[in-house]
């Protein structure tokens, strides 16, 4: 089944704090909510789930206009960052909640919820309470009551947070595998853009409550069609640059030529934004073709195989990721590269500017 | 400027318990050389926590003694031993403002009101709080109120360690960047020691000078950064550090060659004889497992993760599962794949301790 | 798919509840409204009156406007001080019973007894403490030379029932507070410990600002309970010496069942409970509006 949102807005208090959000889920995709705290990804699930009502737009479950449905009416089941089990029952009976609500035969609970247990490797515990359990199996106990209920729309808010690292990359392996089994749509909530790009499928980037990219998760990651995607999907944060361009040839904001960038060759003159991740940086002498830029080490952070630069260099301090350990010292003069080609070029509203193909530029 | 040493430091909720398996934390010994950062990493359970709370008072260890330079701490209260701490989520006064906030400690200790401004001031100044000094400290961001917290503790001239409890937990991870590169700096200008727990490794190992990696109670390995990527002592460190973990497997050792159950590989020194039927493994970090056009070893693709600055091919080399990098110049990946791995960097484990071996 | 199955039933559940509450709620309530724009003696004769009992009650130049605001003033005076005494003891109280270990659950019930007796027992405990022949209190306080007599003197039937209502109410005080201390997480008292900050500092910048919730609600429900008291203080002293400890509930009492005046009886009750209506609703909104403002 597929679930759209129309032109979805929620407005509280006179703000919007959901505004125009239209996206369209496939049925058995793995779709990603990414933006900072606050962006609006929890009211959004809420949208959908159906515990609250948007002020405008419409909710479309395969074509059908589901907006004013209650939520105990809808195919939906929810998992929270908060480990949420009934703490007075077992593991079995948690997972077997909504069945039983539901009324289903014992029977038929029983084996559901066995099934479940298997998938989520909790049948050793079924005769637990969630308070004898660790996170991760309280987090694979709402998981699998999740999971039990065949819902059609499954949402997860940033599901993993409160797990440990490493419990948190085992569990994100998983995730996509255990449902993708029954068919449904597995939306998932997070800050992380690695989550994002480890878990695939199509992302969404939230900021303030509009959504400003939705695509498969590669495709938005390496061609972002905003700055805010641009920013919200880089972790190191975005390194950014305001030039002036002419004709191809790009200035810094104060008047030093920088080089050549070819998505702005055509493009009419003016001012714009420039944006690059850190690994598109490098450190060393200056190498003909990129843009180099003379900056003063703040600090170097080592994680294991690679070595995170700082350097000030003048109109912001860029992070800059470079293989290997390397320990320039604060202080240090080093000469920053960035390779042109790697860069976004961002026009003053915001919006990607890419290179005008040939074609284009003759028409 | 004092280093703090743990002279057998060990904590047990049951008295002396019989064997390692009641000890909350087992049996330490290890000086903290002042003026470094150091983090203590490791899974929930592990042990970080307590033993952090042993250095700042709150818990008092069952066994040991806990020395700040000379002086035995064991048994003294929290607040007479020049600590600060940082704690998960962020406490502030909410009355005061920012700059009140700040003074706090030092209005407690009855400093002269110049003194406390200028120190403020200086601390504000460090921290990027000045533009804010004047604000109500309960409207601010979370990030902010963790400056303020980690603020007053600087604030004092007299503490001599600063210790993290996960600080940046409730930090937005754009920020958390920003916060960190702040407490590596602020760790520069003043030189102080400072203990930092988590979870995260990220945040362990491009904030510590050292890392101490704990598991189920016990400090697993203590090393710089890059000692415990590329040397892990132990398989647990080599599986924690790195993201993915390392990869292993299943090996006979002889000689300068390991073979695995479908296969024979290089290794990068000798090894002497080990024991038959004991748990003997290789180990081969990810990053060093490279998948190559020219002559590998073959192995079957499961499925390839794009991680946007690198990419990972999920492997199945004679049935044993491994994780590869692939170069940043092979596009597409075919349902085979020729794997070749650094022998310079795969290690031999025997029961999940490093064995050394001799140069070939 | 699994759907849950919607069941109004429930709703039959409420309606003998909601019957309950209309027979002996609304309808009587009407009924006043109905009183205080009539004249009657209640022999079912009814001549219109308008609001000019209404009028008469609040214009005090009148007998019974002067007697209403006098029962106001004697009433509001009663709340204050009660509200001054409960408030900060309750907390000190609160701050002092043990948070950790067996002596909780003991101490905890131990004061909240003198709210678990029923309201006209605590009056009959204190009627018979403060006599001056038999009563532990009053035979006490004659001892030490004070001239203490709840039935003749003013002084001493005002501090008796203002002590009695401390005892009675303080346990509500001290088990709200009590519920907002230990909801404050360790870490602020450890960082406070670190800060080296004095106990009273504690209280003033931890413990106080975190007590703000509970503490509207603790005002709130005291206000609203001295406002309206009238039990135990009918029970000690009967509205005396003369009208010295004579309430407006009280007084209601006197003029709607003693002197049967029904009219300007019910105009009393209604303005009684439009004023109480009114302050707490003016409470709680400042309050709020404080706290939203604050967190801004």
């Amino acid at each position: 089944m597929t679930f759209a949102l129309d032109h979805i807005g929620l407005s509280v208090g006179g703000t919007n704090v959901i505004d125009d959000v239209c996206l369209t889920f496939e049925a058995g995709s793995l779709n990603v909510l990414l933006g900072p705290t606050l962006a609006g990804k929890t009211t959004i699930m809420r949208l959908m789930a159906g515990l609250d009502r948007p002020t405008s737009g419409r909710l479309l479950l395969d074509g059908r206009d589901v907006t004013g449905v209650p939520v105990r009416e809808r195919s939906v089941a929810m998992v929270y960052q908060q480990f949420i089990n009934y703490p007075s029952l077992s593991v079995f009976e948690n997972i077997a909640s909504p069945l039983r609500v539901a009324g289903l035969p014992s029977a038929e609970i029983e084996s559901r919820v066995r099934e479940a247990a298997r998938v989520l490797r909790l049948e050793n515990l079924l005769q637990r309470l969630p308070s004898q359990l660790s996170g991760g199996q309280q987090q694979r106990t709402a998981i699998a009551r999740a999971l039990v209920k065949r819902a059609g729309l499954v949402l997860l808010d940033e599901p993993l947070a409160n797990l440990d690292y490493k419990l948190r990359e085992e569990l994100r392996e998983e995730l996509p595998r255990i449902f993708s089994a029954t068919g449904a749509v597995l939306v998932y909530a997070t800050t992380e853009p690695s989550e994002a790009l480890l878990l695939g499928g199509a992302t969404a980037t939230l900021s303030e409550g509009r959504v400003t990219q939705f695509g498969p998760t590669s495709a938005v990651y390496r061609d972002p069609a905003r700055i805010e995607a641009a920013r919200v999907f880089s972790d190191p944060p975005l390194n950014e640059l305001a030039v002036v361009n002419q004709g191809g040839a790009v200035k810094s904001a104060d008047g030093r030529a920088l080089g050549r960038v070819a998505a702005l060759a055509s493009r009419p003159d003016g001012a714009y934004r420039l944006g690059f991740r850190a690994d598109a940086a490098s450190i060393g002498p200056p190498s003909p073709g990129a843009l180099s830029f003379e900056g003063v080490v703040s600090v170097t952070e080592l994680s294991g195989s690679e070595s995170f630069v700082h350097a000030d260099v003048g109109f912001g301090v860029w992070v800059c990721l470079v293989e290997g350990v390397h320990e320039w010292a604060p202080g240090q003069t080093v000469n920053v590269n960035v390779d042109p080609a790697r860069m976004f070029a961002f026009d003053g509203q915001g919006d990607r500017v890419r290179a005008r193909s040939p074609a284009e530029v003759a028409a | 400027m004092t280093s703090i040493t743990l002279d057998h430091i060990a904590h047990s909720y049951m008295g002396k318990p019989k064997d390692d398996s009641g000890y909350q934390l087992k049996p330490l010994n290890h000086v903290w050389e002042h003026g470094l950062a150091y983090a203590l990493l490791g899974p929930s359970g592990c042990g970080k926590t307590t033993l952090l709370n042993v250095i700042s008072g709150l818990v008092i260890p069952s066994e040991g003694r806990l020395l700040f330079g000379e002086r035995d701490v064991t048994r003294l209260p929290t607040e007479q031993r020049n600590i600060a701490q940082v704690f998960q989520f962020p406490v502030i006064y909410d009355t005061m403002t920012v700059a009140e906030n700040l003074a706090f400690p030092l209005k407690n200790r009855r400093q002269p009101r110049l003194v406390i401004e200028k120190r403020v001031a200086e601390i504000a100044d460090m921290l990027d709080l000045t533009a804010d000094l004047n604000r109500r400290a309960r409207g601010l961001t979370a990030d902010a109120k963790q400056k303020i917290s980690l603020g007053r503790g600087l604030v004092r001239s007299d503490v001599s360690a600063v210790l993290f409890d996960e600080p940046l937990t409730v930090i937005d991870p754009a920020l958390k960047w920003e916060l960190r590169s702040k407490l590596k700096r602020v760790h520069r200008a003043l030189d102080l020691l400072m203990i930092y727990v988590t979870h995260d490794q990220i945040e362990a190992l491009t904030f510590a000078d050292k890392v101490v990696v704990m598991n189920d109670g016990r400090a697993v390995q203590i090393g710089t950064p890059a000692e415990l990527f590329y040397q892990p002592e132990h398989t647990f460190v080599g599986y924690f550090i790195g993201s993915p973990g390392m990869n292993f497997l299943p090996a006979e050792v002889r000689g300068a060659r390991a073979h695995v159950a479908g296969f024979e590989m290089a290794l990068g020194a000798t090894y002497a004889d080990m024991p038959k039927g004991r748990n003997i493994q290789v180990g081969v970090r990810p990053e060093f497992v490279a998948g190559t056009r020219g002559a590998g070893l073959p192995a079957q693709v499961r499925r390839v993760s794009d991680l946007g600055r690198k990419r990972l091919a999920y492997v199945s080399l004679a049935g044993h599962p491994l994780v590869a990098t692939l170069p940043h110049d092979m596009e597409s990946v075919g349902e085979t794949l020729n794997i070749a791995i650094d022998a310079a960097n795969t290690h031999v484990y025997l029961d999940d301790v490093r064995v050394a071996g001799r140069a070939p | 798919m699994t759907a849950k199955p919607i069941n109004n039933r429930a709703w039959f559940f409420v309606l003998p509840v909601l019957g309950f509450v209309l027979f002996s709620s609304i309808v009587p309530t009407m009924t006043v409204v109905n009183y205080s724009v009539q004249d009657t003696m209640g022999a079912n004769n009814f001549f219109w009156n308008g609001d000019q009992w209404f009028r008469d009650l609040l214009n005090p130049t009148t007998a019974i406007g002067q007697r209403f605001n006098d029962a106001l003033f004697r009433t509001l005076a009663f709340s204050l001080t009660c509200l001054v005494i409960e408030i900060p003891l309750g907390i000190a109280i609160a701050l002092c019973a043990p948070r950790k270990g067996w002596a909780v659950g003991p101490s905890l019930v131990v004061v909240a007894l003198p709210m678990l007796i029923p309201w006209n027992v605590v009056g009959t405990i204190w009627q018979i403490f403060t006599r001056e022949d038999i009563g532990l209190y009053g035979a006490a306080l004659n001892g030490l030379g004070l001239h203490y007599n709840v039935t003749q003197d003013a002084i001493s039937a005002w501090t008796t029932i203002v002590v009695m209502d401390v005892w009675h109410w303080t346990p509500l005080v001290i088990l709200l507070s009590y519920a907002g201390l230990r909801a404050i997480p360790d870490a602020y008292y450890q960082a406070a410990r670190i800060d080296g900050a004095s106990r009273w500092a504690v209280f003033l910048n931890i413990e106080l600002p975190k007590l703000q919730k509970v503490l509207v609600i603790a005002v709130l429900l005291r206000f609203m309970q001295t406002f309206m008291i009238y039990t135990e203080p009918f029970v000690v002293t009967g509205g005396g010496p003369g009208s010295a400890t004579t309430f407006l509930s009280i007084d209601l009492d006197k003029i709607a069942l003693g002197q049967v005046d029904l009219g300007n009886a019910a105009a009393m009750s209604l303005v009684y409970y439009l004023i109480t209506l009114t302050v707490c609703y003016v409470f709680f909104t400042i309050m709020t509006q404080l706290e939203r403002r604050r967190d801004v």
